[in-house]
C-alpha cells in the first residue's frame, strides 16, 4: 500500500506523444481507473508505471522514491508491484497452486508459508477446489480469478490491471467488476485500472482519470465526472449529453434564445466571454405539454424523432426558432408522438460548462 | 529501491552484446562463405589478382554450358512429373471420398524420409537396362530383346527424381486445398457446374499458386541436387551442374572455377523463390482463406476406386518397389538371383558392422556431426527469434534475414563456399569434424528459424512479464516460463534439422576428409564400388537410423511433424 507519483509523464514514438506530460497522483489504498477510448495511451501508462516502457520525460515515484525517469527506471523485477494482463498470462505449463505461489516463492518464503498463503488466497477468490487444475482446464472467468489470487497473494505496493475483463462475456464481466471492487476493500492495495469501458470504470473506482489522445482530461470521483465534467471530451464520454454552443456575455449564458445566470451553472468561469460550450444532460431536460410554471429557463419546439428503449424515451426535440436539437429522454408512459409541440425545462444546476 | 542513474555504459545492454555476437555468428556462418565464393570466383588461383578467366573456364567448354541446360531440362522435366503425380494425390486425400486415405498419407511421409540417393539404387535395381527386375519381366513376359524402360536416361533421372520430390507439391497443394470450402465448388454447381467441370474451373485455379509453389521447389531440388544424378547420371553419361561441380573438384581442386560455375546455380535459386513468395501472396487468391465454410468431401462412386489406384501406383513406385528390392538385395548374397532360400544371407550386414573400416565410424560420424549441427542451430534459431520477435534491439529484422538466407543457397553451393572460406589456412578446418558441422548448421539454420519463430510468437510478451513483475529477472523468466513453453515445438525442430542433415549428401561430399565421411557420402563411395548387395545393406541401416529418430520425432512431438507446412 503505497503512494504513486507520476509526474509530467511522457512516451513518445517517433514524433507521435502517445503519452503526453500526465500528471496523477494516488493516495495509499486508492483505487483509480484510467479510461479512455482505444489507442488513448492507457496500456503504455501502465506500462510505465510497471517498469517494462522506458518514459521520455518526466517521472514515476513510490513513496517518494523515484522509480522510473528517463535513462533510469527500475526494472519491473524491483517494483514490488504486481500487474493482470489482458491475456490472463496464466502459465499453461504449471497448477493453479503454482501460478498463485510463484511469487511467493521468489520472495524466498517458507514451503509452509507459501502453501498457507496459497490456499488462504485461493479460497478468498473461491478457487480452492481447483488448486491442483492446469490452466487450460479452467474457464476464462477461473483464469481471471487465478490471475487476482496471484498478483494479490504477493500484497503488492501497487496493483496494476490492464483491461482485465475484456476478454470475459457481459454476464461475467458484471460478476467480476464487483469481485474486484469487494477484494480492493478487503485488501486496500494501491491500484490502477485501465479500461475502456465507463461503467466497469464507476463501479469500481474511487477515481477515474479520463484520458484522451494521450492526455489526462479530467481526474475526478465517478459522479463528478457525470455531474460535472470540464471538457467538451468527458462530457461526450462518461453518459450522454447533448453539447450546446453558448454566450456568455455580462454574466449570463444564453442559448437558443434563453438565459440563465452564469453563477447558477456548475464549472462556468463568470470572467470569461464570449462563445462558449455547455453540456446538457438528456435527462435533465424535462418535456412538458403545456409550458411549465416556474422561473425555470424554457424552450419550445417540435419532436423531430423518438425511440423506445425500454427503461426510457429518447426523444429528439427540434427547438423552435433555431437549428438546435436536443436530445431529451421521459420515463415510459410519457409519450409524446413525432410532430408534437413540447416545452423543455432546463435545470441550470444539472448543466456544465466545458472547453 | 531507487532507479540507477545511468550512463552510457549502463545503457549498453547484455542483449546489445548478444546481438552483436548473433551478428559475428550469422556473418561468420552465411555472409562470409558466400561472400568468399563471389571473391574467389573472380580471384587468379596463388597471387588473388582479379581475373575474368574462371568463369571463361567454367562457361568456356560446350560440355560445361550443356551440363547447365542439362539441369535446366532435368529440373522442368522432375517438377512437371512431380505435379503430375501428386496433385490427384492431394485432390483426392484433400477433397474426396477416396478410401484408405492413412496409406496415401503413409506413402508420402516414406518418399520424404527415403533419402534420393537410396531411390535411385532402389531404381538401378528396378530398371537397370540389362539386370533390374523389371526388364527382365518383360522381356520374360513378352519375348522382346529391348528393355521396358532404362533407368540410366534422362527421363529415367527425371522420374526418380520426381518419385523422390513429390511430397513437396503434394504438402502445399493438400495445404491450399484443404482451405477450399464446399461453398466454393456448390456455387458453381448451383450455376449448372459439374464435379469434374467446379473441380477444373474452380478449385484447380484456387490452388494454381500453390501448385506453382511446389514445382519451384521442387525444380530448385532438382537443380541442386549430386546423389542421384551421380549415380545415375554419370553411368549414363548425363552430366549436370552438380556433378560437373563435383568434377571440378577432382584433383587437382579448381575452386575458383568451381565457384563461376555455381554462380548460375545461386541466382537462379534466389531468383525462383522471389518468384515463389511474390506468387503466394498475390491478392486475387486471398479469397481461398475464406473462413469457416462446411467442407464435405466429394462422392467420388466407383472413380474413387480409380482415385486409390493412382495414389497406390505412385506409392508403389516412390516407396515400395524400391525399398523392397533394396532390402531383397540387402540380404542377399546376389541380388540378381531375387527371393530364394539359397540366397539370404546376412553377410552383407556383418562385413559392414563388423568388418569394414569406415561402415560404423560413418554412422557415429553422422550421429554427432547431425545432432552438433541441429543443437547449434536450433540454439542460434532461438536466440535470433527471440531477439527479432521480442523487438528488443533495433533492426532486429537484420538478424532475422541473415537467418533465413541460407534458404536462398543450394547445399552444394554453399558447401564450395565453406571450403573456400574454411578449408585452407588460416582455418585451415579442411577433413574436419568442425566444417561439417558448421556448414551443416549454417544450411538448415532456415528451418531452425522458422520452427523458433513460430514457436516464440506462440507465447504471448505477456507471460514474461507476468513472472518479471513479480520479481523475477528477465533471464529467470525466460528459463522459467519461456524455456517450458517452448520446449516441444523446439525439439521438434532440432529432430527435423537432425534427420535432413543425417541424409546430406550434397554439401558433405565437398567437405569430408578420409575420417571424417558420413553415412552418406559412405554410401556413395560404395555405390562407385558397384557391390549393390552391400551397398543395400548400409542403405538399410541408414534406414534403421534415420526410422529411430522420425520415430523419437513422432512419439515425443507428434505424428505429422515433419509434414507440417512452414
Ligand atoms: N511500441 C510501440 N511503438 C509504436 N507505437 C506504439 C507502441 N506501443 C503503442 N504505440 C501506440 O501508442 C498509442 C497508444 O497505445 P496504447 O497505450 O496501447 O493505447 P490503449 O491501451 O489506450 O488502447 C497507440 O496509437 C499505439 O499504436
Ligand atoms: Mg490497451
Amino acid at each position: 500500500m503505497s503512494r504513486l507519483q507520476i509526474q509530467g509523464l511522457t512516451k513518445a514514438y517517433g514524433p507521435n506523444r502517445v503519452v503526453d506530460s500526465i500528471e496523477l497522483t494516488l493516495q495509499e489504498g486508492e483505487f483509480v481507473s484510467l479510461l479512455g477510448p482505444s489507442g488513448c495511451g492507457k496500456t503504455t501508462t501502465l506500462r510505465m508505471i510497471a517498469g517494462f516502457v522506458d518514459p521520455n520525460e518526466g517521472s514515476i515515484s513510490l513513496d517518494g522514491q523515484v522509480i522510473s525517469a528517463p535513462g533510469a527506471v527500475l526494472p519491473p523485477e524491483k517494483r514490488g508491484m504486481s500487474m493482470i494482463f489482458q491475456s490472463y498470462a496464466i502459465w499453461p505449463n504449471m497448477t493453479v497452486a503454482e501460478n498463485v505461489g510463484f511469487g511467493l516463492k521468489l520472495r524466498k518464503l517458507p514451503g509452509e508459508e507459501i502453501r498457507k498463503r496459497v490456499a488462504e488466497i485461493l479460497e478468498v477468490v473461491q478457487m480452492g477446489h481447483l488448486a491442483a487444475r492446469y490452466p487450460a482446464e479452467l474457464s476464462g472467468g477461473q483464469q481471471q480469478r487465478v490471475a487476482l489470487a496471484r498478483a494479490i497473494v504477493v500484497k503488492p505496493a501497487v496493483l496494476l490491471l490492464d483491461e482485465p475483463l475484456s476478454n470475459l462475456d457481459a454476464n461475467l464481466r458484471e460478476e467480476m467488476r464487483f469481485e474486484i471492487r469487494r477484494l480492493h476493500d478487503e485488501f486496500r492495495i494501491t491500484t490502477v485500472y485501465v479500461t475502456h469501458d465507463q461503467s466497469e470504470a464507476m463501479a469500481t473506482s474511487d477515481r477515474i482519470a479520463v484520458m484522451n489522445a494521450g492526455r489526462i482530461e479530467q481526474v475526478d470521483a465517478p459522479h463528478m465526472l457525470y455531474t460535472r465534467p470540464r471538457t467538451r471530451f468527458v462530457a461526450g464520454f462518461i453518459g450522454r449529453t447533448n453539447l450546446l454552443p453558448a454566450q456568455l456575455r455580462n454574466g449570463e449564458i444564453g442559448f437558443g434564445g434563453i438565459a440563465m445566470q452564469a453563477g447558477q451553472v456548475p464549472g462556468s468561469d463568470t470572467a470569461a466571454a464570449g462563445d462558449i460550450l455547455v453540456s446538457v444532460r438528456p435527462q435533465s431536460i424535462g418535456l412538458h405539454r403545456a409550458p411549465p410554471g416556474g422561473g425555470a429557463p424554457v424552450l419550445e419546439g417540435v419532436v423531430a424523432q423518438r425511440t423506445f428503449l425500454g427503461e426510457t424515451w429518447d426523444y429528439v426535440v427540434r427547438a423552435d426558432g433555431s437549428d438546435l436539437r436536443l436530445r431529451a429522454t421521459a420515463p415510459p408512459l410519457q409519450i409524446h408522438d413525432v410532430g408534437e409541440r413540447v416545452w423543455m425545462e432546463f435545470d441550470p444546476q444539472q448543466m456544465a460548462m466545458v472547453v | 529501491m531507487t532507479a540507477r542513474r545511468s550512463g552510457w555504459l549502463a545503457r549498453f545492454e547484455p542483449v546489445t552484446l548478444l546481438w552483436i555476437a548473433l551478428i559475428a555468428i550469422l556473418l561468420f556462418l552465411v555472409a562470409f562463405p558466400l561472400g568468399k565464393l563471389l571473391v574467389v570466383s573472380f580471384e587468379t588461383r596463388g597471387t588473388g589478382e582479379f581475373t575474368l578467366m574462371n568463369y571463361v573456364s567454367a562457361y568456356g567448354r560446350s560440355r560445361y554450358v550443356d551440363a547447365l541446360v542439362n539441369s535446366l531440362l532435368l529440373g522442368l522435366l522432375s517438377a512437371t512429373m512431380s505435379v503430375v503425380m501428386a496433385v490427384p494425390m492431394a485432390w483426392a486425400v484433400s477433397r474426396t471420398d477416396m478410401p484408405f486415405k492413412g496409406l496415401t498419407w503413409a506413402v508420402v511421409l516414406g518418399a520424404f524420409i527415403l533419402p534420393p540417393y537410396l531411390s535411385a539404387i532402389g531404381w538401378i535395381l528396378l530398371a537397370g537396362p540389362n539386370s533390374g527386375f523389371l526388364n527382365i519381366a518383360w522381356r520374360a513376359i513378352t519375348g522382346l530383346e529391348d528393355p521396358l524402360f532404362n533407368v540410366y536416361s534422362f527421363a529415367g533421372l527425371a522420374l526418380v527424381i520426381a518419385l523422390n520430390a513429390f511430397p513437396l507439391v503434394f504438402i502445399f497443394v493438400k495445404s491450399a486445398l484443404d482451405l477450399v470450402s464446399s461453398e466454393m465448388e456448390d456455387a458453381a454447381n448451383i450455376l449448372g457446374a459439374g464435379t469434374w467441370t467446379a473441380m477444373r474451373k474452380v478449385s484447380l485455379p484456387l490452388v494454381w499458386p500453390a501448385i506453382m509453389a511446389g514445382f519451384i521447389i521442387v525444380f530448385l531440388e532438382a537443380i541442386a541436387l549430386f546423389g542421384t544424378p551421380a549415380i545415375i547420371g554419370i553411368p549414363a553419361r548425363i552430366n549436370v551442374v552438380t556433378t560437373q561441380l563435383w568434377q571440378f573438384f577432382e584433383y587437382p581442386v579448381r575452386v575458383e572455377v568451381a565457384a563461376a560455375y555455381a554462380m548460375p546455380l545461386l541466382l537462379i535459386t534466389a531468383g525462383m523463390i522471389v518468384v515463389q513468395k511474390l506468387m503466394l501472396s498475390r491478392k486475387g487468391y486471398v479469397s481461398q482463406t475464406g473462413k469457416g465454410g462446411e467442407r464435405r468431401p466429394i462422392k467420388l462412386g466407383p472413380w474413387r476406386w480409380v482415385a486409390f489406384a493412382w495414389c497406390a501406383a505412385v506409392g508403389l513406385m516412390a516407396v515400395i518397389a524400391p525399398l523392397f528390392v533394396l532390402l531383397q538385395a540387402s540380404f542377399a548374397k546376389a541380388w540378381g538371383r531375387g527371393l530364394a532360400w539359397d540366397n539370404l544371407t546376412l553377410a552383407n550386414y556383418r562385413l559392414l558392422i563388423f568388418e569394414h573400416d569406415m561402415a560404423m565410424t560413418s554412422i557415429w560420424n553422422t550421429i554427432w556431426f547431425s545432432a552438433s549441427a541441429a543443437s547449434i542451430a536450433v540454439v542460434l534459431a532461438l536466440l535470433v527469434a527471440y531477439i527479432v520477435n521480442r523487438r528488443l534491439v533495433p533492426f532486429g529484422e537484420a538478424l532475422g534475414f541473415m537467418a533465413m538466407a541460407p534458404f536462398v543457397i543450394p547445399g552444394i553451393v554453399m558447401a564450395i563456399g565453406f571450403y573456400a572460406a574454411y578449408a585452407s589456412p588460416p582455418f585451415a578446418l579442411y577433413g574436419t569434424a568442425v566444417i561439417i558441422i558448421l556448414a551443416f548448421a549454417a544450411r538448415f539454420l532456415p528451418i531452425a528459424y522458422a520452427n523458433s519463430s513460430s514457436a516464440i510468437r506462440a507465447v504471448h510478451p505477456e507471460m514474461e512479464e507476468a513472472a518479471r513483475i513479480l520479481g523475477s529477472g528477465r533471464l529467470h523468466a525466460i528459463w522459467m516460463i519461456t524455456a517450458p513453453l517452448v520446449r516441444k515445438s523446439l525439439l521438434g525442430g532440432w529432430l527435423i534439422v537432425f534427420i535432413v542433415a543425417s541424409r546430406e549428401l550434397s554439401a558433405a561430399i565437398f567437405l569430408v576428409g578420409p575420417r571424417t565421411r558420413t553415412m552418406s557420402v559412405l554410401l556413395y563411395d560404395l555405390s562407385e564400388a558397384g557391390n549393390f548387395e552391400v551397398l543395400a545393406a548400409f542403405g538399410g541401416l541408414l534406414l534403421v537410423v534415420t526410422m529411430v529418430f522420425v520415430g523419437i520425432g513422432m512419439k515425443l512431438v507428434g505424428r505429422d511433424f515433419m509434414l507440417r507446412r512452414n
